[in-house]
């Protein structure tokens, strides 16, 4: 008996099962009426004590949760928990990412009540998160002023799937002559009009404009969603 | 270095196609890759391989289709093909050229099955 071979199409995405999960969680979220955000960086570029500022500054006005993921420890969310919102640590074990499974099982029997802004802080890493969308509105990169104005053109692909690039660590960039002109000129070449705002977790500086940012991405999702 | 869980997954699928389909082996699996997808072709052939080992699958070979970045300069009005990742401009006329439209994939576009 001879055997054929014979080439059969098929269309799926590889990672199909994740975009459906974070579909899901879109609608869901979308239903709700939450506004949900996520962070990327890599290790120690200030995504922590940038989401602790901005929850602190947003709890009077707004009801504000937070899931932060890291390899091992919960020691982010005891920090972010200063803030006093709902923090919910989601260690990974050695995955390197978040996925949307996470993400849904993070927020089974714990989403709060009324929330009308949930902030995602993804583990520290400018690679794999890349390919996860975890059903978020909004993707943030943030890039610390010591870690140099080349990271977006060594890391272009995190850069290209973020909607907002955060330049954090301001305070220090004097000290380390942080040349912000090339690191704009790098983040535009990597991802063309992308908005960029300085921010300084220490000093408060540009946590004005970013809240003022946000604002306006929520008015336009309400305008939509009207 | 998450190309292993992505080969995991792609393992899964084809088991899943395998399944629907009834007695067949699978020769081969065809997947577009584009650079903005957030996966090393490399380092995905390599996990594919470690995540073949000692399955049914394991003679299954994992061919790879590299997909250029493609965008739409706004100003020529035309699909222009983007060289570098790390430039994302029209190479005729220098405009930056937001508008991705493939470089993003990650998909199988189709199977190689003996029966």
């Amino acid at each position: 008996m001879s055997t054929t071979t014979r080439l059969v199409e098929v269309r799926q995405k590889v990672l199909k099962q994740n975009d459906i999960v974070a579909r899901q969680l879109r609608t869901e979220f979308e239903k709700a009426e939450i506004y949900v955000i996520s962070l990327v960086s890599s290790p120690g570029s200030g995504k922590t004590a940038f989401l602790e500022r901005t929850l602190t500054l947003l709890r009077p006005h707004l009801n504000v949760a937070a899931l932060v993921g890291d390899l091992a420890t919960d020691n982010d969310a005891k920090r972010l928990a200063r803030s006093q919102v709902p923090v919910k640590q989601i260690v990974t074990g050695t995955v390197c990412h978040l996925e949307a499974e996470m993400i849904r099982t993070a927020l089974d029997g714990w989403m709060p009540e009324n929330l009308d802004l949930l902030f995602i802080e993804n583990v520290g890493n400018l690679v794999c998160p890349s390919s996860y969308d975890l059903g978020e509105n909004l993707r943030l990169v943030l890039m610390s002023v010591t870690e140099g104005e080349d990271k977006p053109l060594k890391y272009p692909t995190i850069f290209n799937t973020a909607d907002i690039a955060i330049i954090t660590k301001t305070d220090l960039a004097s000290a380390v002559e942080f040349d912000f002109a090339a690191a704009y000129r790098n983040i535009n070449a990597v991802r063309p009009g992308m908005k960029i705002l300085n921010v300084s977790s220490k000093t408060d500086e540009g946590l004005a404009p970013w809240l003022d940012a946000l604002e306006s991405r929520l008015a336009q999702r309400a305008a939509k969603i009207v | 270095m998450h190309e292993l869980s992505i080969a995991m997954s792609l393992l899964s699928m084809i088991e899943e196609q395998v399944e629907a389909r009834g007695d067949v082996r699978v020769k081969a699996v065809h997947l577009k890759l584009g650079p903005l997808s957030g996966v090393v072709k490399k380092a995905l052939q390599s996990a594919y391989e470690m995540a073949c080992d000692g399955t049914a699958l394991q003679e299954c070979e994992l061919i790879i289709e590299d997909v250029p970045i493609t965008a739409l300069c706004p100003k020529c009005n035309q699909l222009r093909q983007i060289d570098s990742m790390q430039e994302i401009c029209c190479p005729v006329c220098g405009t930056p050229t937001p508008e991705i439209v493939t470089g993003r994939e990650l998909e199988v576009t189709g199977l190689e099955i003996c029966s």
